[in-house]
Formats: C-alpha cells, sequence, structure tokens
C-alpha cells in the first residue's frame, strides 16, 4: 500500500551503510533488533528527520510523481507535503514542530563546560544578567560588565595580532558542534602564518558589537569573534565568524567582515570556514583594515 | 497645554501630546528599550483616561515630528479634507472611538471620515481599543481595489503566494508557486523577496512569473520585492511588472535608512502608472512594522504605534492595490512574545483599514520571539475574523530565504473553509475552471505542485 516508505527504508539503509563505512554510524543504525512477541505493539522509528523522511512526497495520487519529485528536488522550501483536508499532513506538522523546538533548546541552551575546558576558555559575561534581558536589551549585550573587563585585563595577553574570543550569541549549539572544529584550524593556520594571538575566552549573552568593548583592554590589530547564529527552522547550529581591524567605541558592521553560515547541516563546515577565516585575518593586517574599506583596499580602488 | 488626572488621590501629568501618546500605548518591548513606556500600568491607565479627553484637532496640530522638518508629516497634513476635519475637530478620541463603534454608524460614514484624519488621530483611538473593539471597528471598514483583480471585498481572503528560495533559484521559485496555486494561493499577488536585488536578477523572476500567469491566464500580478529603485530601473527596461513595491517607515529619516524620500516614492508611482502590466487603476504594494523607525534610530521620541499610522498616511498618497505589516518579523526587542504580536496585528489591521487602505497582515514571528507556529494561527483567526484582506503563503509556513514563520499554503485554504471566507472573486472561477476548487472547497486535484506540469 505505501510504497513511499519502502522506497525510503531502501534509500536509509544505503546512507546508514556508507556512513558505517566511514565509521560515524548514527545510533539508530546500531539500535539491536526487538523481538517481539505475537500479537505485542512494536513502535521502533528509524529516525523520521533523516533526509530521506524530510523529503519524502506527501501528496496522495499526484498527478506527476516523478515530475513531483524533480520540483521538490529544486528548492529546500517544504513543498510535496500533501494535506489532510485543508490542514497539513501528521508527519509534516511533526516535523515542524520538532523543528522549532530545536531552535528554542538552541537560543535558550547553554554553551557546554566541557567544550570551553578542551580550549582552555575561561567565561566573562556582558552587561546582560538573563536570558530575556539578553532578548530584549541588544545594547547591554554590546557591552563588557565591570568584572569581565577587569578579568580580561588580569588573565589576557596584551597588543596581540589576533584577539580570538567566542559568544553564545542566539544559539549554543551552534558554539556546542562547531568551535572544537574550527577553532584548531584558526589557531593552527595563525601560528603557521607566524601571527601573534592573544588569550582567548568564552563571553555570555554576547553580541557582536562587545568586540568593540573587548578591543579596549586587549589592544589587538584585529579580533574576531565566534558567535551562534539566530536559529532559522531545520538549521539551529549556524556559526558566524565577524572581525575588525582595531574594533573600538562607535565602530559599526559596516567596519566588521564576516563568515556566516558555518555549520555541518546545509552551511560552509567549520574546517573550510576556518581556513577562509585566517585568509581573512592575513588580508585585515596587510591592508591594516576591514569592512567596506578592506574590499575597497583589496580591490585597488584605494 | 494641560494634560493631567487623578487616579486614587495620586496625580499624574503629561508634558505633552507625544508623552501622552506614549504611555497610553499597549506594553511594548520597543517602547521600553527606547525609554518612553508608561512606568506602571497605573501610569498608562492615567494617560488614557486623559487622552480619551483630547480633542481630534489637538492631535491634528501636534503631530509627533514637525511639519516643516518631516516629508511623512507634510503628506499626511496635506493631505486632510478640511471640509470633514472641520465637522469632526470637536469630537474627543474616546467619543470617536463610541462613534466607530456604534451601530448607527455605516461603513460609507467612516470611509468619508477617514479623509478628515491624520495618524496620530488613528493612533490615539487605537490606544483606546481593546483586542475585540479593534478587530470589530475593523470590521465594518472596508476599502476595494483593483489591478487584475479586485481585493477588499466582504466576504473574500486572499492570500499572497511568497515562492521564497536561499539563492533566488528560477526553477526553485516556480516550484513553490506551483504548489501554491494548487492551494489557491496567489490572489493578491505573486510576490518574491529576491536574495539578490541586481536588476537582471528581478527581471528574470519578473518574466518567469509573468509566463506563469499568461500561460494559465491566471487573474493575478507579479511582484519581486526588490528596492523600488531597481524596480524602476526594470520598468524603464520593459520587465512585466504587477505592482511595485517598498517597505516604508514613519519618519522621513527612518525612511532615509530604507534608501527612499517622497520624492522617490512620487517617481516610481508615476512609472507605475505608465508601465505597469496589471489593469490597474491601483499599481502600488506597501509594506510595513512597528519598530522600524527606532531601529534606524530615527523615532523622536514617538511611540512604535503611533509612527505606524503614519506609515498608512504615507502609503495612502499612492492609491495602494495592497499593504501588510509585516508584523513578528522584526524581533523580540521591539515585540517581545505572542502577546504583544498579537496585539499589534490587530492594531496595524485597524489602523490600516482606518486610513483607507485594503489590508493584510504578515503574521509571523522569529524564533528568537516569545511565540509559536500556534500563536500565529490563532492570530490568523482573529484577523480573518476581522475582515482582514489577506495573509502570506509560505510553504508549510517556513520561509527557506528569510528565516522566520509566517502562515501557510494550507493555512488560507482552512481559513477560507473555516470561516466560510472565498479567494477574490476573478481568482475563484479561475480556481473553479481548472479543476481546483469547486463552492469554495478545495478538490482532491488541489495541494499537488505536479498539477501544473500539465500545460
Amino acid at each position: 500500500m505505501n510504497q513511499a516508505t519502502v522506497d525510503i527504508e531502501a534509500i536509509v539503509q544505503a546512507v546508514v551503510a556508507e556512513l558505517r563505512k566511514r565509521g560515524v554510524a548514527p545510533a539508530v543504525a546500531t539500535a539491536p533488533p526487538v523481538k517481539a512477541a505475537p500479537g505485542e505493539l512494536v513502535i521502533d522509528l528509524p529516525d523520521p528527520t533523516l533526509p530521506e523522511f524530510r523529503r519524502a512526497i506527501g501528496v496522495e495520487n499526484p498527478y506527476d510523481l516523478d515530475g513531483l519529485r524533480n520540483l521538490c528536488a529544486t528548492t529546500t522550501a517544504r513543498l510535496g507535503v500533501g494535506r489532510a483536508g485543508p490542514r497539513p499532513r501528521t508527519r509534516s506538522l511533526l516535523l515542524f514542530q520538532f523543528d522549532h523546538g530545536i531552535t528554542q533548546e538552541a537560543i535558550y541552551g547553554e554553551v557546554s563546560e566541557s567544550v570551553k575546558e578542551k580550549l582552555n576558555l575561561f567565561t566573562v559575561t556582558t552587561q546582560v544578567s538573563n536570558r530575556d534581558e539578553y532578548l530584549l536589551r541588544p545594547d547591554l549585550g554590546r557591552k563588557l560588565s565591570a568584572e569581565a573587563r577587569k578579568m580580561i585585563a588580569e588573565r589576557c595577553a596584551k597588543k596581540p595580532q589576533v584577539q580570538v574570543v567566542v559568544g553564545d550569541g542566539l544559539s549554543a549549539a551552534a558554539v556546542n558542534n562547531n568551535l572544537p572544529e574550527i577553532y584548531p584550524v584558526i589557531e593552527q593556520g595563525l601560528k603557521s602564518a607566524g601571527i601573534s594571538m592573544g588569550t582567548p575566552f568564552f563571553i555570555q549573552n554576547a553580541r557582536v558589537g562587545v568586540i568593540n568593548d573587548v578591543n579596549e583592554v586587549i589592544g589587538a590589530d584585529v579580533v574576531v569573534i565566534l558567535l551562534g547564529e539566530r536559529p532559522g527552522l531545520g538549521v539551529a547550529d549556524a556559526l558566524s565568524a565577524y572581525m575588525g581591524y582595531r574594533p573600538g567605541p562607535g565602530k559599526t558592521d559596516a567596519e566588521r567582515d564576516v563568515v556566516c553560515m558555518i555549520t555541518y547541516h546545509g552551511g560552509t563546515n567549520p574546517l573550510e570556514a576556518g581556513a577562509y577565516v585566517v585568509e581573512l585575518i592575513k588580508q585585515t593586517l596587510k591592508y591594516q583594515a576591514s569592512g567596506v574599506e578592506l574590499k575597497l583596499k583589496a580591490s585597488g580602488g584605494e | 497645554m494641560l494634560l493631567r488626572t487623578r487616579l486614587l488621590g495620586q496625580t499624574y501629568e503629561f508634558s505633552d501630546i507625544k508623552e501622552l501618546l506614549a504611555k497610553a500605548n499597549e506594553e511594548k518591548s520597543g517602547d521600553r528599550q527606547a525609554g518612553i513606556a508608561a512606568a506602571t500600568v497605573t501610569e498608562r491607565m492615567a494617560a488614557r483616561f486623559v487622552l480619551a479627553e483630547v480633542p481630534l484637532e489637538v492631535l491634528r496640530h501636534n503631530p509627533v515630528v514637525p511639519y516643516e522638518m518631516d516629508d511623512v508629516t507634510r503628506v499626511i497634513q496635506d493631505a486632510v479634507n478640511e471640509t470633514v476635519f472641520n465637522e469632526i475637530k470637536g469630537w474627543t478620541v474616546g467619543a470617536f472611538r463610541e462613534w466607530l463603534l456604534a451601530d448607527t454608524t455605516t461603513t460609507d460614514m467612516i470611509c468619508r471620515v477617514s479623509n478628515g484624519l491624520t495618524a496620530e488621530m488613528i493612533a490615539a483611538v487605537t490606544k483606546l481599543m481593546s483586542n475585540m473593539d479593534l478587530m470589530y471597528g475593523a470590521s465594518k471598514i472596508r476599502f476595494t481595489a483593483h489591478a487584475n483583480n479586485t481585493i477588499g471585498l466582504k466576504g473574500t481572503l486572499a492570500s499572497r503566494l511568497q515562492p521564497n528560495h536561499p539563492t533566488d533559484s528560477v526553477a526553485g521559485i516556480r516550484a513553490a508557486i506551483y504548489e501554491g496555486l494548487s492551494f489557491g494561493s496567489g490572489d493578491s499577488v505573486i510576490g518574491i523577496n529576491p536574495m539578490d536585488d541586481s536588476v537582471d536578477s528581478v527581471m528574470r523572476l519578473l518574466d518567469m512569473t509573468y509566463e506563469v500567469i499568461r500561460k494559465w491566464q491566471i487573474p493575478t500580478q507579479n511582484c519581486v520585492l526588490a528596492h523600488v529603485t531597481t524596480q524602476m530601473e526594470a520598468l524603464r527596461r520593459g520587465a512585466p511588472i504587477g505592482l511595485v513595491f517598498q517597505s516604508l517607515a514613519g519618519t522621513q529619516k527612518a525612511n532615509a535608512a530604507f534608501g527612499i524620500t517622497v520624492d522617490m516614492l512620487d517617481e516610481a508611482y508615476a512609472l507605475a502608472q505608465k508601465y505597469c502590466v496589471s489593469a490597474g487603476p491601483n499599481y502600488m504594494y506597501f509594506e510595513t512594522g512597528q519598530g522600524t523607525a527606532l531601529s534606524a534610530d530615527a523615532h523622536y521620541g514617538a511611540d512604535q504605534l503611533t509612527l505606524e499610522a503614519r506609515i498608512y498616511g504615507l502609503a495612502k498618497r499612492y492609491k495602494p492595490f495592497q499593504v501588510n505589516t509585516v508584523v513578528g518579523f522584526i524581533g523580540p526587542e521591539y515585540l517581545y512574545d505572542v502577546v504583544q504580536i498579537t496585539r499589534a496585528g490587530l492594531e496595524d489591521h485597524f489602523m490600516g483599514k482606518l486610513t483607507g487602505v485594503p489590508m493584510g497582515c504578515d503574521a509571523c514571528y522569529t524564533n528568537h520571539a516569545r511565540a509559536t507556529q500556534n500563536d500565529i494561527e490563532n492570530l490568523a483567526v482573529l484577523l480573518a475574523a476581522a475582515g482582514v484582506d489577506y495573509f502570506m503563503g509560505v510553504p508549510m509556513g517556513d520561509d527557506s530565504m528569510l528565516s522566520y514563520q509566517s502562515t501557510s499554503y494550507h493555512d488560507t485554504a482552512a481559513l477560507r473553509q473555516l470561516l466560510g471566507l472565498r479567494p477574490l472573486p476573478e481568482f475563484e472561477v479561475w480556481l473553479e475552471s481548472i479543476g481546483l476548487m469547486k463552492n469554495g472547497i478545495l478538490t482532491d486535484k488541489a495541494g499537488d505542485a505536479s498539477f501544473f506540469l500539465r500545460r
């Protein structure tokens, strides 16, 4: 009866086999088969968020099934979902609700202590006191607390060429999932280029503009902040790297460069992104400029 | 001017109309961020008691940004019908509210009085309205407009088909259009938010959408929501445009941050009348939303609702086919949660209608606001009951380009069947003629994008 389900299972098995070869088989694939007693109810679902399930056609008796598949393949929009009367089918409704739930966990979640410890990041905070205030008062997320300034002054090397900081931004998941990958690439890249790097740290409840405050204490040539982006539906762990040449009071986005959508879920993977961040830092140092001015100078406009 | 009341023995005094308007507002995080909100509920109520006694004439003479320094103020003041204004100038805001709601006040009476109002009067009466007042008041007001079909008729609910794609893929957008049309979405406009604002890219999307409209002889109009100057250039190069779009703000300075002026909009309107492919006589489409002026640091200490009312006054100058607020897009620092988003959606719809434009709503939210899809569905039902003219149609409500959630193709279909509303009449005839709808209900062929692969 359900041709679509059979197709999906075959695809999933092929994907899982491929993942096994690479040594990253998901847990679901290794779950032991359950022995059911006769008549016993067994609900043992494969992960409904796998792309093959996500992209399955929900339209019953479409005019042109192959044509519909081709249409759906042209976009990441949620097409071909079908309907239950004028409402969505059950599977697409639940997937949507799941995806929104993930965004909320990303926003209200916290960056893991073990991620910070592995990279020797100490923690300071902005002038924001809790998550609600963070959402309501962007201005306070751009300012370091008095204790933060003191701790940074005590613990950080001054006037390095490059200062890297990490902020939670709007997605803790972005930091947890991508920082362990991107950070070593940046660190190694700068080291092999002979560029000096300051003492890194983590800023809780941070907005991008906090780098102006950070550099008042540090005095680096370039400040980079790795920060979680506002979660989209389905991609809740995108990290961005914003950087500026000698940031300070009054500097805006126009004087910053950004590498965005750093994620394994439909963006630039963190390893490649790390290499790109190193390149941008080199350019910034070379032209002693960032943002619009860097673009002008690098294109020979000045 | 003395603006004062006593409440439970305590005196509350307000220094001017601007402060009174701000403090009478419902709680909004944007007003609090701006430092102009009432400090307590008591102070808010004191402001409302005083505001209810203010004559409309005083609001006319105290715009929140002076006439001399702001072209939005000038547009609104210069458009007032002085005969109508002289008849109503002595009404207090409280009496105006009761007149709007009275059973003896007809749609035609409100539409006439609308021409004697300024944005500050409309904002003031809105502040004295409860949510159901806003719904009931708005339901009495209808303004219709025509491009290739007729929007704004009682008993209709239209849907803007919003087939955005993260990289403007022509094939991807076409696929989303097919899916939307198959649900009966697309009668207000087929309107794309482009990723790439270049003239060539925008023209590609205009050509494709116009081709779909022609191939299927769809009584609707196309639009690519690029910056107005990009669309003007596309018009000059002969691109097929049904509606010309622009986002508007409530002060000259905030509009400057959008890269527009009244002179530029005048020129765009003249070009639209000269070159648009639709039949007209209405050619313009505007989007609005509370909080834009504050985000551009161009609010002059005025509250976000009053500044929003001014946008509708500016929009009216161009006899738009449609206007919608994008109510939850701006984020929690302006509208914090579902309570504030819902309130703002109802306020904006009412103010647009009272100003005199066909009014829709992008009932939406971002993931960092305290809201869910259930909340947006609730708002859509409230607005549909209030007679809103259209909603957005986004695949499953999840916009794959703008990273926010809005209403879906399913939602408009469901609202029509839930509340007995119909697509725009010309569009419904078309849906019936190709077999996607019968007697206002989707047929079993509907909801299938591949339906449109047969031509």
